[in-house]
């Protein structure tokens, strides 16, 4: 259960968001919508503690937990997960390293026992085969060499070793192409389930599709200015966010 | 006489006028008209001043101001050791030779004390290590009482030798300048660890190597430098690589107040070959140099340098790297990176890539950078769940990953790694 109450937010001394207010029940698939600059991205990086994104004023509570109070590490302990929209190079850190690492950060601070490499590997290459990822991408450096379509299964496959309750999905779906908006979808809804929510940031109606919300959000000036159910991304699709603007 | 011990290089001479019938070897004429050289050389420059351009960013006051004694010969038995890495291990304890402590029986090619040796020395001692502009090698050959002679005959392949110093504290800061030799015949093979480590004494530790590979010899060389922490490691390799000889060196210096670690290397043989690639690591107030200078005076040969450096606290790092290309040098391909990143906001970096180019058909590439830790990176893990501490030594180990790119060999990666994960323990957490 994730409660935003009046939040506000800003970057650089701009304020961006302007008194966001959203329940996302345990259990359920949000969308948020809205055009660019509407402060999407910004509320993905103010939820899951990025530097630089202040919090000015509201609350996010998190299965009753102040999220803003916490660090990004304790934030990811307890359950929240950012896929990015541009998941970060890292050179030199080989992706297999850096998955069981972050996987057993996360067991660790769940209480649970570390797997080890052979249990890691086990465990990794099952998920990936559900992904169509290829083994060979655990031996490169992470995300280093991936195309587009690539580093985004990385995301949700990090998402689906690490179990989050609660997965913030920042414009996944920018530049996969059909047939890699497919798995990630599948990979999304493969998790879906009474102690997973998600929030799904997308610019496009496209994406849900295939992943079909419970309610849809729409975002625009930093404040949600419409909410309704999934038929709102298809009025959306036809009509512009410039209609919801007039009408709002 | 009780007066204080005198500073600088006046201290080192007078050192010298009053050891200079006992050094090893006084009776040799040419070696003590070879430290009578390197006695005008000390007195004429003494220690190089920041005015000195080789030695613009790294200040030596500090080391000039010390005033060091002997050391003291040390304890037999009282010592602990780390544990082996090779079968085959030389020590030396305050840069004497112990051949107690050493493991050295049964080998296919010769190692054994320089001092006990230097009458054959004649002619190969200096004669790779010129004195006018190199006055740690000065230094070094004014004093120097000890080293390891290493023989590698033609063809034969050694396998791992370990060269381990070792500083013991006596109590006051001591000097000592060992004197290593290393010849490797025409395709002949050695991996030589060479470790540095050392007591929380003062003491400046002040070896010089003379390393010549005959053709088609191949000698891998790793260092872990890791001095004590009031220590000044100033140290200076002279290499002579011929034809399609390959010496590849990977150093990791992560001790020390004061380090530089400064190559010689001439490439003088066609398809000769040299690998430089160094991590260099610092907090406090320390200090560290990688220095060098290659040769390329044949046709056909490669060099290759990567050097990392990773500063904390208000550390200072310097990087000077020259390439010489000569006239004859055609079809050299050359390569140098140099990067640097900034754990703290005091910290600073001197960066001095030279490339000094006459022949015409060549392929040599250099780069530097300087940078902070990527905070987009460091967030990408936290995200994930990965301790902010954790997540920054990920980070830093990656940036240091490049410099251990092709050290294929396990005992010497394995040795480095600790090197670094030891220096990481210590300061990591902290910067």
């Amino acid at each position: 259960m994730l409660e935003i109450k009046g939040l506000t937010a800003e970057v650089d001394g701009k304020p961006i968001l302007k008194g966001i207010d959203l329940v996302v029940p345990q259990g359920e698939v949000h969308a948020i919508m809205g055009p660019n600059g509407s402060g999407k991205s910004t509320l993905s990086y103010v939820l899951s503690g990025r530097d630089g994104y202040e919090a000015t004023g509201g609350e996010a509570l998190f299965h009753g937990q102040d999220l803003l109070a916490m660090e990004p590490e304790e934030r990811a302990a307890a359950g929240v997960f950012l896929a990015f929209q541009y998941p970060v190079e890292l050179p030199g850190v080989g992706n297999a390293t850096f998955l069981r690492t972050a996987l057993n950060a996360i067991r660790r601070a769940k209480g649970e026992s570390e797997l080890d490499a052979m249990q890691f590997l086990k465990l990794a290459r099952e998920r990936m085969k559900a992904l169509s990822m290829n083994d060979e991408m655990l031996k490169r450096g992470v995300n280093v060499g991936f195309s587009g379509g690539e580093k985004k299964r990385n995301e949700i496959l990090q998402m689906a070793l690490l179990q989050p309750k609660l997965a913030i999905l920042d414009e996944t779906d920018s530049g996969l192409d059909i047939d890699a908006l497919k798995i990630v979808a599948d990979g999304v809804n493969a998790m879906r389930g009474p102690n997973f929510s998600a929030l799904v940031i997308t610019h496009y109606q496209r994406l849900l599709d295939y992943i079909v919300p419970d309610r849809v959000h729409v975002l625009m000036g930093g404040r949600i200015v419409r909410s309704g159910g999934p038929d709102l991304a298809k009025e959306l699709e036809a009509q512009g966010y410039g209609a919801i603007q007039a009408a709002a | 006489m009780t007066a204080a011990v005198q500073t600088g290089a006046a201290g080192f001479l007078a050192r010298y006028q009053g050891l200079k019938d006992h050094l090893p070897g006084a009776r040799l004429a040419w070696l003590a008209a070879l430290r009578a050289d390197a006695a005008a050389h000390v007195a004429a420059r003494g220690f190089p001043t920041r005015r000195v351009e080789a030695w613009k960013y790294t200040d030596l006051s500090p080391v000039a101001q010390a005033g060091f004694a002997e050391p003291l010969t040390a304890v037999a038995g009282a010592l602990t050791l780390p544990k082996p890495r090779a079968a085959a291990r030389a020590v030396f304890v305050d840069g004497r030779f112990r051949a107690d402590l050493s493991a050295l029986n049964g080998l296919a090619y010769r190692v054994a004390s320089v001092a006990q040796h230097l009458p054959e020395l004649e002619g190969r001692l200096g004669a790779l290590a010129p004195l006018a502009e190199h006055p740690m090698t000065a230094l070094n050959t004014l004093i120097f009482e000890d080293g390891l002679v290493v023989d590698v005959p033609a063809g034969v392949d050694a396998g791992h030798l370990e060269l381990l110093s070792i500083a013991v504290d006596p109590g006051r800061p001591f000097a000592f300048h060992p004197r290593h030799i290393i010849r490797l015949g025409a395709g002949a093979k050695l991996t030589l660890l060479e470790t540095a480590m050392g007591s929380g004494a003062q003491y400046l530790h002040n070896p010089v190597f003379e390393i010549d590979l005959a053709e088609g010899a191949v000698l891998t060389h790793g260092r872990a430098q890791q001095e004590g922490e009031a220590a000044f490691h100033l140290s200076m390799i002279h290499a002579r690589i011929a034809a399609e000889a390959r010496y590849d060196t990977m150093a990791v210096s992560a001790g020390a107040r004061l380090t530089r670690m400064e190559i010689h290397a001439a490439l003088t043989g066609p398809k000769a070959s040299c690998h430089m690639n160094s991590a260099q690591l610092a907090a406090g107030r320390a200090l560290v140099d990688t220095t060098t200078a290659l040769d390329h005076a044949a046709p056909d040969c490669a060099s290759r340098q990567t050097c990392k450096t990773v500063l904390a606290g208000q550390s200072r790092g310097v990087f000077q790297g020259k390439i010489l290309v000569r006239r004859e040098a055609q079809k050299t391909d050359g390569y140098q990176m140099n990067q640097a990143l900034l754990l703290s906001e005091e910290a600073e970096m001197d960066s001095k890539p030279q490339l000094e180019i006459y022949a015409d058909d060549v392929k040599c590439s250099h780069g530097a950078t300087i940078g902070a830790l990527d905070a987009d990176s460091l967030f990408y893990l936290r995200s994930r769940g990965v301790p902010v501490d954790q997540a920054r030594s990920m980070l830093v180990q990656a940036f240091l990953h490049e410099a251990f790119e092709g050290l294929e060999d396990d005992m010497l990666r394995e040795a480095l790694t600790e090197a670094v994960d030891g220096w990481w323990g210590r300061h990591g957490a902290a910067s």
